[in-house]
């Protein structure tokens, strides 16, 4: 067993042009951790997290995966290490011209090297796991938002990542919708995958989450566990922010 | 009416001059051919290479989109049949024709394939390259499947009336339907032959032309109706 952690964000920045957008951001989260970060919209969040496999480049700093500084390396190394870190977004982004089997393959085959076999019988158990092996043969556009999201989550996991980023996974959905992803998510993290969350679902953070980030104005200005943050936080913007969306 | 009949449909004039319609039909339809497989295939090509936005690149298929749209086929044709020989270079007048009119289509096709690629969703790119898939292989198996189908429709549109300008070869005397027709007219002195020639056009194009309202109601329904 190793102590290090499974993913070590270091000293980020990222500039957008001249606006400073993360300012000095550092954060650990370790094997089988859930942190659930939260903050005001534009506070960087939603860059944060696609600095972690470099959809945005970072300024500066160090992303460190399992101990490897995913900074350096090749592009091919790059996309070895993008296949290692799954990505949900809040608009599930499913290939709309593929069944759902394709769609959780495609990578397997074309990025992974699986066989047609080896890709398929993958993406059965992801889509089981989900509870949407019946959809497999489905088009994109024939499912309900939860369902496609639900997809999109089972198309990461086929790919044996060792972390999974949430970028408001059920923002986009009907209220009713919302349960399905959450309880997909919640199966994940019993059964140890590390996971970074951005959402709103408060509740969800409650009950799952190891430890609550709250950000703003990019950077980090407290975290604990979710009973601290929720129940005594210590900074003023911490409070303010949950009075307003508690409300 | 008998009048009209014996000029415009003379049958003793039809049965002369059927073979040369027919392989005046045969001349277009291999142009015709040769042009909407190179057009759109460079037209692809230049569409995808431009999605790598590497700008000198991009200025140079911009440059040549907006030239080749803007000229008139006409002058290049005679611009290459006429002018290219004092530069000692001669080219056969179905060469030009087919030159011509690929490089139109490629034109027309590079931004009609870009505009399929440009409204395709920045998520979808996301998708595949968060998933280890890079830029390339995200270009070939999630975005260009959705942009060629974005663009069958207005593609469709651009290939009838493109080939449709195979007519143009009978200014530099390629033997297609046209030149064949006016040929026949001048030798017959009757309009029958250019009667034949809106028929072969006719049983040439008509086809295409269902292909496009098919394809165009396809893409109607595939919107959700
Ligand atoms: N591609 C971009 N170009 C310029 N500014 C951006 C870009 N992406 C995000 N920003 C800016 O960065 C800030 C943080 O955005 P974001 O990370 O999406 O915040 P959050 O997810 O917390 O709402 C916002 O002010 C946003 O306008
Ligand atoms: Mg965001």
């Amino acid at each position: 067993m190793n102590n290090r952690p499974m993913l070590e964000i270091v000293s980020l920045q990222k500039r957008f042009g001249e606006n400073l957008i993360l300012r000095d951001i550092n954060l650990k989260v370790a094997r089988g951790e859930l942190v659930f970060i939260i903050g005001p919209s534009g506070s960087g969040k939603s860059t944060m997290l696609r600095c972690c496999n470099r959809l945005e480049e970072p300024s500066e700093g160090d992303i460190i995966l399992d101990g490897r500084n995913i900074m350096s390396g090749t592009s091919r190394d790059l996309d070895q290490m993008r296949l290692k870190v799954g990505m949900v977004f809040q608009g599930f982004h499913l290939y709309p011209h593929m069944s759902v089997l394709k769609n959780v393959t495609l990578a397997q085959r074309k990025a992974l090297g699986r066989s047609a076999d080896e890709a398929n019988a993958r993406a059965m158990d992801m889509l089981d796991r989900v509870g949407l092996a019946e959809k497999a043969n489905a088009m994109p556009s024939e499912l309900s938002g939860g369902q496609q999201q639900r997809v999109a989550i089972a198309r990461s996991l086929a790919l044996d990542p060792l972390v999974m980023l949430f970028d408001e996974p059920t923002s986009a959905l009907d209220p009713e919708l919302v349960g399905s992803v959450l309880a997909v998510m919640k199966d994940l993290k019993s059964k140890g995958m590390t996971m970074l969350v951005v959402s709103h679902e408060m509740e969800f953070a409650r009950e799952t989450a190891d430890r609550v980030v709250f950000m703003d104005g990019g950077v980090i200005v407290e975290e604990g566990a979710p009973e601290e943050i929720f129940g005594a936080p210590k900074a003023d913007r911490t409070r303010a922010f949950l009075s307003r969306v508690r409300r | 009416m008998q009048n009209f009949l014996q000029t415009f449909f003379n049958t003793k004039v039809m049965a002369q001059y059927l073979p040369d319609i027919l392989s005046g039909m045969l001349v277009a339809i291999w142009i015709g051919l040769a042009v909407v497989v190179a057009g759109i295939a460079g037209g692809l090509a230049l569409a995808c290479l431009r999605t790598y936005r590497i700008r000198a690149c991009n200025v140079f298929i911009i440059c040549f989109a907006d030239i080749f749209r803007a000229l008139p086929p006409l002058v290049l044709i005679l611009l290459l049949y006429f002018g290219l020989p004092g530069a000692g270079i001669r080219l056969s007048g179905p060469m030009v024709l087919f030159i011509v009119l690929a490089l139109t289509l490629a034109a027309f096709a590079e931004e009609i394939f870009w505009a399929g690629f440009a409204s395709i969703e920045k998520g979808q790119w996301e998708a595949g390259i968060s998933t280890g898939l890079g830029f390339s292989r995200t270009l070939i198996y999630v975005a260009l499947p959705q942009a060629v189908r974005l663009a069958m429709p207005p593609l469709v549109n651009r290939v009838l009336a493109i080939t449709k300008m195979t007519a143009l070869g009978s200014v530099i005397g390629v033997s297609e339907i046209l030149s064949a027709a006016t040929t026949a007219q001048s030798f017959s002195g009757s309009a029958t032959p250019l009667s034949m020639a809106a028929i072969a056009y006719l049983i040439l194009f008509l086809p295409l032309v269902f292909v496009a309202r098919m394809v165009e109601r396809r893409q109607d329904m595939r919107r959700g109706r």
